[in-house]
């Protein structure tokens, strides 16, 4: 994973609580078996309007998106976290996330970053009246900067750390093999096993 | 002080504790018991083992199902969309090079993988199980601590067979009382869902108490941990009973003689402590709660059967009212419409959330001696072949048949449209699946979230029904049953 530091990018204002990630990538898109190419696959279904933000410039070179609370409710796909990496999203500012949202946003290197919905309506003016203005996101201050506006940003220290680092999860863990051996002699015996098959 | 259900389970799957304390807490590396699996989020992960040349490291522990994408008609058929049937050869090349069990279209253990799951008495009290879907939660019904995962995660666990968590907080959902009749397990989640919202859940797992609950089946069980996450909770779980002992008992993989003992003895000790505190405590009345519906495009937006559309001005936050009246405009609905005047073109019973077969007999019972509305399409869907062949030996494919209904192969099917069984642009529908999101079961759907029996009842009259707006069965039937 690439490590994350700050980035600068233009803020896309998306005035809408409770985007699920049904709207974020449709399930037809989530046939594909590759982890790459999904950035005609986002939002879909609102891009086939011609007022959604994201078709007016310059929002359409946008790379922070700025959302109402409860962003990426809904189904686990992880789809959403590579359709919005692969659009050119670096970053996601929301009052509120879903947690598995949340989750896969961390393995993946985008930036989940909890802003207070106060300050979320004060970003939102800002990009409204200056349009293509640019979001800076820094992780090291945990604070992003619009305009005027600047303020602080939530996420949790584990998650900041591997992003700064970008360090990869499993190789993480496979350090403490020895932990997951030891462990597995202690489950008992009664524990089901999916081999061999029992009908 | 005493533990909460989570904590216990939480607590005994720890395989290391993470350093720190508090929020800045390194997360702890629980110890998966159960990783299912199925076509549509293992792709990348299983690519991603190959990359690494890492192994998956419990083959005894994982097991595959197709379900998103399967055709429900013309199952002995080559799938005719291309990408369905690329993802599905996918699986089925990579689960035979990983050496994972899969059970695939045309098998008798195959179906939506959380119906397969309990069914195979592989979901067991105590367990840590785990799937790239959120509807994982389902398995909580069991005193499992069951969630949701992302590709990441789902490659994360076929290499290590753990997972990195930051603990959760607890949440009781306490239901006290009775049932009245014709008001379900469904009804129960969609208020609860109306009442916490749905980011009410973020950050816990919740536990469903009280008297209504104990005197749930299995299979409600089932349907309300199924919706946890509508709530925004990853986990939702109930502590298991002699019900659910009752349930595992003779399944193909549940413990035997001595191991059934010890099984017992271990999940007899699977409650929240009565001296334990959960975060926070939710009340919900079951004796006053009627047939739930949602009217909106996401699960929360949902009110009593026999009330009306809301409008845009009963919601105070500016963020709620500028959602409903989105919402409305998607569902084509004006504020103040009686919810039982909307009429309906299809029907969908089936799902992970409503497709077991006490659901299927709900309906049945419902529908058997009355006449379809000749204007509805109805779907009925079973969660797995052998739900399906258990309905059959029941005769209910006869009733549902007789009824007009359309009886299929089981998949998940058009709970989200991944497979042909899609909703037009502007189509309305009442299902019994778990979300009303825009254009989640074909694009330009509209969704409304109902019960089995409301979608039977919706059958029959064409607008949103529930059993007592019906009029009593015809009585040709009622002399078949006294033959």
């Amino acid at each position: 994973m690439e490590a994350f530091t700050t980035h600068t990018g233009i803020g896309v204002p998306l005035r809408q609580s409770n985007v699920d990630t049904d709207q974020i990538i449709p399930a037809v898109y989530l046939k594909r078996i590759t982890r790459t190419g999904f950035e005609d696959a986002l939002f879909a279904a609102w891009r086939k309007d011609e007022s959604f933000i994201l078709n007016q410039a310059p929002f359409k070179a946008g790379s922070v998106l700025v959302a109402g609370p409860d962003f990426g409710t809904g189904s686990s796909r992880e789809h959403a976290v590579w359709a919005l990496k692969d659009y050119g999203f670096k970053a996601v500012l929301s009052s509120r996330f879903a947690d598995i949202f949340r989750g896969n946003s961390g393995k993946q290197g985008l930036l989940a970053a909890q802003v207070a919905q106060d300050d979320i309506e004060l970003i939102w003016k800002v990009l409204e009246n200056a349009p293509g203005t640019e979001v800076k996101v820094d992780l090291v201050s945990k604070t992003v900067e619009c305009g005027n506006v600047v303020a602080p940003f939530e996420i949790d220290d584990y998650t900041r750390w591997r992003l700064l680092e970008g360090l990869d999860d499993i190789g993480l863990t496979l350090q403490h093999e020895e932990d997951i051996t030891a462990y597995e002699a202690t489950r008992p015996a009664f524990k089901p096993k999916t081999l061999p098959a029992k009908s | 002080m005493g533990k909460t259900l989570a904590e216990k389970v939480w607590d005994a799957h720890v395989v290391r504790k993470g350093e720190g304390e508090g929020a800045n807490a390194q997360p702890d590396l629980l110890f998966i018991d159960l990783h299912l699996v199925h076509e549509v989020t293992s792709p990348q992960a299983f690519e991603g083992l190959r990359l690494a040349g890492r192994k998956l490291r419990r083959t005894d522990l994982t097991i595959a199902t197709e379900d998103h994408n399967t055709p429900t008609l013309d199952i002995d058929k080559p799938i005719a969309d291309l990408t369905s049937r690329t993802q599905i050869e996918t699986l089925r090349a990579n689960c035979k090079e990983f050496g994972v069990r899969l059970h695939s279209l045309g098998d008798k253990e195959q179906g939506i993988v959380h119906v397969v799951g309990p069914q195979l008495g592989l979901t067991q009290p105590g367990m840590t199980v785990v799937c790239g879907d959120s509807h994982t939660s389902t398995h909580g019904a069991f005193g499992a601590l069951a969630m949701g995962i992302g590709t990441s995660e789902v490659e994360h666990v076929m290499a290590t067979q753990t997972l990195s968590l930051k603990p959760f907080k607890t949440m009781a959902i306490n239901v006290e009382g009775t049932l009245r009749p014709g008001v379900t397990a469904k009804d129960i989640i969609l208020a609860v869902i109306a009442k916490i919202g749905t980011g009410g859940g973020q950050g816990y797992v919740l536990e469903y108490r009280g008297s209504a609950i104990r005197a749930l089946s299995m299979d409600a069980r089932m349907t309300i941990c199924n919706m946890s996450i509508e709530a925004g909770a990853r986990a939702g779980m109930v502590a298991p009973d002699q019900t659910t002992y009752d349930y595992m008992q003779g399944r193909p993989h549940a413990p035997e003689g001595a191991d059934w003992d010890a099984a017992v003895e271990y999940w007899n000790t699977l409650h929240t402590d009565a001296d334990a505190t959960f975060d926070v405590e939710v009340d919900l009345d079951a004796n006053t709660l009627e047939p739930f519906v949602t009217w909106g495009t996401n699960p929360g937006q949902g009110v009593s059967l026999s009330a009306k559309v809301p409008s845009p001005e009963d919601f105070g936050d500016e963020n709620a009212k500028a959602a409903a009246e989105r919402a409305l405009q998607y569902m084509g609905l004006e504020a103040g419409t009686p919810m039982k005047d909307i009429r309906v073109d299809t029907v969908f019973l089936g799902s992970c959330t409503n497709s077991r077969i006490e659901d299927l007999r709900a309906a049945a019972d419902i529908i058997r001696g009355r006449e379809k509305d000749p204007e509805v399409r109805m779907l009925v869907v079973p969660g797995s072949a052998r739900v399906r062949l258990e309905a059959e030996a029941e005769g209910l494919d006869k009733v549902f048949k007789d009824f007009g209904a359309e009886w299929r192969f089981a998949g998940c099917s058009m709970c989200l449209g991944m497979n042909p069984d899609q909703l037009e642009p502007g189509e309305r529908c009442a299902s019994t699946s778990n979300r009303n999101f825009e254009g989640r079961q074909g694009k330009g759907g509209r969704t409304h979230l109902v019960s089995p029996v409301v979608a039977a009842a919706t059958a029959v009259r064409g607008t949103l029904s529930s059993p007592s707006d019906l009029e009593p069965a015809s009585a040709g039937t009622l002399t078949e049953i006294a033959v």
